[in-house]
């Protein structure tokens, strides 16, 4: 049904738009942004910055435009010396309590709450009000919390609950002592936190950061004693470039691995033979379920996911696929097959993984993701005596803002980079391994890996357009040689829930679902760059160009799918012998348990 | 919903249930079954923690996570709405409730500078308990007992006419009593 055309002015200019739009759209559509703050078109409407107010003849106060909507006949004035300086004072205010540490903030450059002040004309700061004291929370091994930072706009506590629905954020107390954290004000290590690190995304200032791991891959790089390896994850190539102001959707694989070497690193793999890996693995697990279940089998990839199965879910742990994810995989490869291969002593190898995500950056950090040198096949270690040393797979997780910061203070152009190749043997992917990083990823490179596997012959097809879930949700059959299997994907954890509801009431028999944390899979993690200017964050369009850049890649790649990997079948031959295997069980799976506090679904 | 097809030995929500019932006691939690019986239970929260509050005296974390598990409300709203309204005290109350009067006729009379006396004897503020847990201290809006501003009621005895070095003197009977 057509809905009612209203007709107003704005700023004298006669507009015609649909009933119910508010006034801050319609003023887009005339090519009138007006600023914003907590205003986040994805998250419902909270009007409490009041940054957005625009003058509406014969009100006696300034109205919101975000939350008011058009009426006829209404006149807007978006532009007068006196809303202008409301604004500013609005700002203005906003800063009084806010540290003035803007130089030495990691913000600094792409701060919302900075640019609205240069945008507004605040050019001194005219008042000295009483700040806010808190300590900085530092607890999590991904996300740091700034009250001191916060200018209360809701954005994260909304991002939290309707996106991710995971409800781990709130507005604590009253007054100007209010403050946005978990329950009791707890540590986010205490909370139902599961890390994903959207609520940094959506942050307007620095209350939100990832904890920083730059500081000790500098070290270990520049210890001659010790072998750097890094690994990137797929989603990083589809918007590094972003950080040097490329157009988003631009593929930079070549560049990005360039810089790498020039950072120092000695090695530079890629994650994607980890998703490679995954799938032959995650195949395997597959068909022995098909058998013995319990079906469905759950992706296990987003550690973000994980987290939110061991709180709101425990009961379907059993159904999460046991395979690391491919991060996990491939640490574990170089610190037991590429050492032995280059005899390096794996005490002296420090894998670095570079991630669109902060939850990666727990995982590696997980009991369950520490190894016993040796104990994979007894021989190295027992000859070293070395029996019983754990390391961790991973020893640091950067997201990709700070791989972006890192090149800049290294001084690289990147632009100018001559294109690079991942180095052989843990370097050479397969196209399946690169749509891991957007929605629908990993399912369609099962897909094709299991058409194959199922039918024994060759597939006839390649692409599985039908489970790409840009829209955050998608239920349905594909056709596999004589088998129809029930698919589900799922991005956004709210989302995913419908799924998951589903399975817990033994509805619809699915036999594969496949989740990601985060909105639009990894392209939308938490560790990914600012958007750029013209996208906002958790931007359908933005994370479009993403996608496309890696199915671009994929489809520009002869070797599409993980069973045709030479360097796959190498590692099977020479140490992993088959999939399922028990070396590959104790270095390429692991175990999931219930954690409290228990989230509320 | 137990009897789903998934192997239910990592499921812990009985444990979580059972001991959120354990913390809240049988009264309450009939009270918030009730609740969850009718359409929209989580609009019953603040009547929920008011019961809390009624039986333990004031609202601990391991109440606000018990009320969250049974009530299916987020534990970060509950202790947002604990937190927020002046009504919820999130610390065990004291033995002797100290309510300073800050209605105008007491404010005018000098209500604030009795209070930071009160403040800086026992080194609590709004809404405290001392650590011997003898003494809570609160705001009150108006007695009704204007003619006697500024006025401080100690377990509902008032004291009229107040100044502020009187303050250690008053306190002090309630700490003779407790030590007797």
């Amino acid at each position: 049904m057509l809905k009612k055309k209203i007709s107003l002015t704005i700023d004298s200019a006669p507009i015609q738009v649909p009933e119910g739009t508010t006034i801050m759209d319609a003023c887009e559509q005339l090519g009138i942004s007006i600023p914003r703050l907590c205003y986040h078109p994805d998250l419902s409407l909270q009007g409490s910055c009041r940054v957005c107010v625009v003058e509406v003849k014969g009100m006696g106060f300034y109205m919101t435009s975000c939350s008011q909507k058009v009426w006829e006949g209404m006149e807007v004035q978006t532009n007068s010396p006196d809303i202008r300086q409301a604004r500013r004072d609005i700002v203005e205010l906003l800063l009084d309590n806010h540290p003035k540490d803007c130089q030495t903030c990691e913000r600094d450059g792409n701060c919302e709450l900075q640019n609205l002040a240069y945008a507004m004309g605040v050019r001194a700061r005219h008042f000295e009000g009483r700040r806010k004291e808190m300590p900085i929370e530092l607890s999590s091994h991904s996300v740091v919390r700034d009250g001191q930072k916060c200018v209360l706009c809701g954005r994260c506590v909304r991002v939290c609950g309707e996106i991710q629905g995971v409800h781990n954020l709130s507005q604590q107390g009253r007054g100007f002592e209010t403050y946005v954290a978990p329950a009791h004000g707890a540590n986010m290590d205490d909370s139902v936190c599961i890390q994903c690190g959207q609520c940094i995304n959506v942050c307007p200032t620095a209350a939100f950061m990832e904890k920083r791991s730059a500081g000790s891959v500098w070290e270990a790089i520049a210890d001659p004693e010790i072998h750097v390896v890094v690994q990137t994850a797929p989603s990083i190539r589809a918007a590094i470039g972003e950080g040097f102001g490329l157009p988003a959707g631009t593929p930079c694989t070549g560049k990005m691995v360039t810089a790498l070497r020039r950072l120092g690193f000695d090695a530079v793999f890629d994650t994607d033979f980890g998703a490679d890996l995954t799938i032959i693995e995650e195949a395997h697990e597959f068909l022995a379920r098909l058998k013995e279940g319990p079906l469905p089998m759950i992706t296990s990839c987003s550690p973000g996911w994980i987290n939110f199965m061991e709180k709101f879910y425990p009961e379907l742990i059993p159904h999460a696929s046991t395979c690391r994810s491919p991060m996990g995989m491939l640490s574990a490869l170089i610190k037991t097959y590429y050492a032995r291969k280059k005899g390096i002593d794996p005490k002296k190898i420090y894998v670095v993984a570079v991630m669109p995500c902060v939850a990666k950056k727990y995982e590696a950090h997980r009991p369950e993701h520490y190894i016993e040198l040796g104990a994979e096949s007894g021989e190295q270690g027992a000859a070293s005596g070395e029996q019983g040393v754990k390391v961790p797979l991973t020893d640091a997780v950067l997201t990709t803002r700070e791989l972006i910061w890192m090149i800049k203070c290294y001084g690289i152009n990147f632009n100018m980079l001559p294109d690079g190749e991942f180095d052989a043997p843990l370097g050479l992917a397969s196209g399946a391994g690169d749509i891991f990083g957007t929605t629908g990823g990993v399912m369609e490179a099962t897909l094709r890996a299991a058409a194959e596997l199922v039918t024994g012959k060759p597939a006839d097809r390649l692409e599985f357009t039908e489970v790409r879930a840009v829209e955050g949700l998608r239920e349905v059959y594909v056709a596999i040689g004589e088998h129809n299997i029930r698919v589900g994907v799922a991005n956004g954890l709210e989302n995913a829930k419908t799924l998951l509801d589903k399975v817990k009431a033994n509805k619809d028999s699915f036999h594969v679902i496949e989740v990601m944390a985060c909105p639009g899979g990894c392209i939308g993690g938490g560790g990914q760059p600012y958007p750029e200017a013209g996208f906002r964050v958790l931007d359908p369009a933005l994370l479009r160009k993403r996608a496309g850049a890696l199915y671009a890649i994929d489809s520009g790649k002869k070797l599409r799918k993980s069973y045709d990997n030479p360097a796959i079948g190498e590692v099977y031959d020479q140490f992993l012998l088959e999939p399922g295997s028990e070396v590959a069980h104790q270095l390429l799976h692991t175990s999931y348990s219930p954690k409290l506090p228990r989230g509320i679904r | 919903m137990s009897d789903t097809a998934c192997a239910c030995s990592t499921d812990n929500w009985e444990y979580v249930r059972n001991m959120s019932r354990e913390v809240l006691g049988e009264e309450i939690c009939a009270f918030i079954d009730q609740c969850c019986g009718e359409p929209q239970p989580e609009s019953q929260l603040i009547a929920v923690l008011h019961r809390v509050q009624a039986k333990y005296g004031y609202l601990n974390a391991a109440h606000l996570d018990a009320v969250a598990q049974l009530l299916q409300v987020p534990a970060a709203k509950v202790s947002g709405v604990a937190s927020f309204y002046h009504f919820f005290r999130l610390q065990p109350r004291g033995k002797h409730m100290i309510h300073v009067c800050l209605g105008t006729a007491c404010y005018v009379k000098g209500a604030d500078r009795i209070a930071q006396r009160v403040m800086s004897e026992l080194g609590i503020t709004w809404g405290e308990t001392t650590k011997d847990g003898l003494f809570s201290l609160e705001a009150a809006r108006c007695v009704g007992t204007c003619g006697l501003a500024p006025v401080v009621v100690i377990d509902g005895e008032i004291h009229g006419e107040v100044n502020a070095d009187q303050v250690p003197v008053i306190l002090g009977k309630y700490l003779k009593k407790a030590k007797a």
